[in-house]
């Protein structure tokens, strides 16, 4: 193989648009091949995605490489991997940069096995280390507790970078850049796996990730009821409805609604935590807030540690009083 | 139906913040005073589908950990839980890996077990939650593998598989064998009983070290890593909150609500 060269982005689309993922990939991606001097490439595979390689241009790809084939229509290990993996030989890039989505997560790994390297998941922080020009990832580990910072001497690098980490790239229609189509290669025989169906469940409301306000609960609300009380309360900030993990165990609101390690990553202007204690693992999904407001009666919850402001007392009277005060102060 | 379910021993993720302490010097998690390690959760929603599957569709379980000092009474859990057989691939060399390391060992026993149907993994691990060693184990094995799964059926040399996604869920067939990550979507896990507690304990496990798998104690453990841990290290939280007060809840809510107004996030 070839000397490694360059930064590849795995781009993905939603409605015909490039996601927010990927826009904080090509930011960060342009950053880490800037460091290094060398080239961003971004690759965009699936069915009918050729139209967004001048979209990928303009937030900062030197090169795309489209791969368009209708087998690549959903997203399958199956069938992704084995494309990836030829491009990657092809294009013996140094570092492999792909988002903490549902196809990301999955897909960084098995390309990491099938080409002998490494994958660090779920990264918040990524440098190039000056004298060794090695790629460092730092990602949070147990439970968000710590962080570790991981290096690998293999190339290429993959690592998968955690939405709302990084800043997104800006789009500059003016750029310039080179498109490639690439062929997938796929042998149809060797996708052993079938999507058979699909289901969203929709949440009412404004999408948590998009929401500037969170309104959030967790076990100490006690059940179904009382989250009724919080989405008022979050209706009235325009904002959306979310919740720690045992509220979601319990079924109180809709697993869609848990925010943490294992659910929603999520980054407002104003997170109100409502009766939940604070684990590591649930504040390593809303740390990035950029203000936290704890409600808890019991004073030392570990959610002071992380709010900028707090109420000690019961929810069953805060919340409340609140939510009439918010109406009054707002609807003027 | 023959399943295989990987079962990590970790420090308590329900250890409380204030007692997490990391040695600077070594890298490495102090271990809690008082807090002894447990099977690793979601490694325990993997045997919960594995033991939920044998309950329609008959068969055996056979349990790995892997590691260096593995507590009986912690590994020992899934057999009280109801697997039938359990591995300890357990040696000093195991000690220290990372997902790379760790998916070579466990995919060479696996090997050796030879028989199965399903190889069942969590979706990650509640300590260093690399979330790698399932499809790693499939790589190496040349095997289909589902990740995040929250439904498994079973039948006629096929799975159907609830994957969730970040809006809901997949349903997805693969051929069998294959690897499965289960996660906590998966629902309940169910506590031992009596009958499993006793039946545990006059179980002794199978133990084999890296030479009966057909390993070097180079290629496993710290030994046989693929990425090199430079830094681990706490977050800086940012102090304390201020804290808004009020002769009663309801006024110090009221004095919330006029703060927020002030620093115009309301």
């Amino acid at each position: 193989m070839a000397e490694s060269s360059g930064v590849m982005a795995y781009a993905e689309a939603s409605k015909d648009k490039l996601t927010t993922t990927t826009r904080e990939l090509l930011g960060i991606g342009r950053n880490l091949a800037n460091e290094l001097g060398e080239p961003l490439c971004a690759v965009l595979a699936g069915d009918g995605v050729s139209s967004l390689a001048d979209e990928a241009i303009s937030l900062g790809a030197d090169r795309v490489y489209v791969i368009d084939d209708p087998l690549l229509k959903e997203y399958l290990s199956d069938s992704f991997t084995p494309v990836m993996e030829r491009l990657a030989a092809e294009v013996s890039p140094r570092i492999i940069l792909l988002g903490q989505t549902d196809a990301g997560r999955d897909l960084a790994p098995r390309l990491a096995f099938r080409l002998k390297t490494a994958a660090t998941l779920d990264c918040v922080d990524l440098t190039i280390d000056a004298a060794s020009k090695r790629l460092q990832a730092t990602r949070p580990v147990y439970g968000g507790n710590a962080l570790a910072t991981f290096t690998t001497e293999t190339d290429p690098q993959i690592v998968t970078i955690r939405v709302k980490a990084f800043s997104a790239a800006t789009a500059d229609a003016s750029r310039k850049g080179e498109v490639i189509k690439a062929e997938a290669g796929l042998e149809p025989a060797a996708v052993r796996t079938k999507v058979l169906d699909r289901i969203v469940e929709e949440v009412e409301g404004l999408k948590l990730e998009d929401a500037a306000v969170v309104v959030s609960g967790g076990r100490g609300i006690g059940g179904a009821e009382g989250f009724k009380q919080l989405e008022e309360l979050a209706h009235l900030l325009k904002g959306a409805l979310g919740a720690s993990r045992p509220p979601c165990d319990n079924g109180w609101v809709s697993e869609l609604l848990q925010i943490g390690i294992t659910g929603k990553i999520i980054a407002p202007d104003l997170y109100l935590a409502v009766a939940l204690s604070g684990s590591s693992q649930h504040l390593s999904g809303c740390s990035g807030s950029k203000n936290i407001v704890a409600i808890n009666k019991d004073p030392e919850a570990n959610i002071f540690q992380a709010a900028t402001y707090g109420v000690v007392g019961d929810w069953k009277k805060v919340v409340p009083a609140l939510t009439e005060k918010i109406r009054e102060l707002t609807s003027g | 139906m023959n399943m295989i379910v990987c079962i990590k021993q970790v420090m308590d993720p329900e250890t409380p913040p204030a007692s997490f302490k990391i040695d600077p010097q070594t890298n490495k998690v102090i271990p809690p005073p008082g807090i002894a390690p447990v099977p690793d959760p979601y490694s325990e929603y993997a045997l919960e589908a594995a033991l939920r599957l044998k309950a329609e569709n008959s068969g055996k379980i056979t349990a790995i950990s892997l590691g260096n000092d593995l507590l009986r009474d912690v590994v020992k859990k899934s057999l009280a839980m109801g697997a039938d057989e359990l591995i300890l691939l357990e040696d000093e060399a195991f000690a220290g890996g990372d997902s790379c390391s760790t998916a070579i060992a466990l995919a060479a026993a696996i090997k050796k077990i030879g028989e199965y149907d399903i190889v069942f993994c969590g979706r990650q691990a509640a300590d260093w939650g690399a979330s790698q060693v399932g499809s790693g184990i499939a790589e190496l094995l040349g095997l289909p593998c589902l990740t995040l799964a929250q439904k498994v059926e079973a039948t006629d040399g096929k799975a159907k598989v609830e994957v969730v996604t970040d809006d809901g869920y997949e349903v997805v067939e693969t051929t069998l064998p294959a690897v499965i990550t289960v996660s906590n979507e998966l629902g309940e896990v169910r506590y031992p009983n009596i009958k499993g507690i006793l039946k545990a304990k006059k179980k002794e496990p199978i133990i084999w070290k890296p030479a009966d798998i057909g390993l070097e104690a180079s290629e496993v453990g710290a030994a046989g890593r693929c990425t090199k841990l430079v830094k681990l290290f706490q977050p800086v939280r940012e102090g304390e909150a201020e804290i808004i007060s009020g002769d009663t809840p309801e006024e110090a809510a009221v004095n919330l609500a006029l703060k927020l107004r002030e620093i115009k996030l309301i």
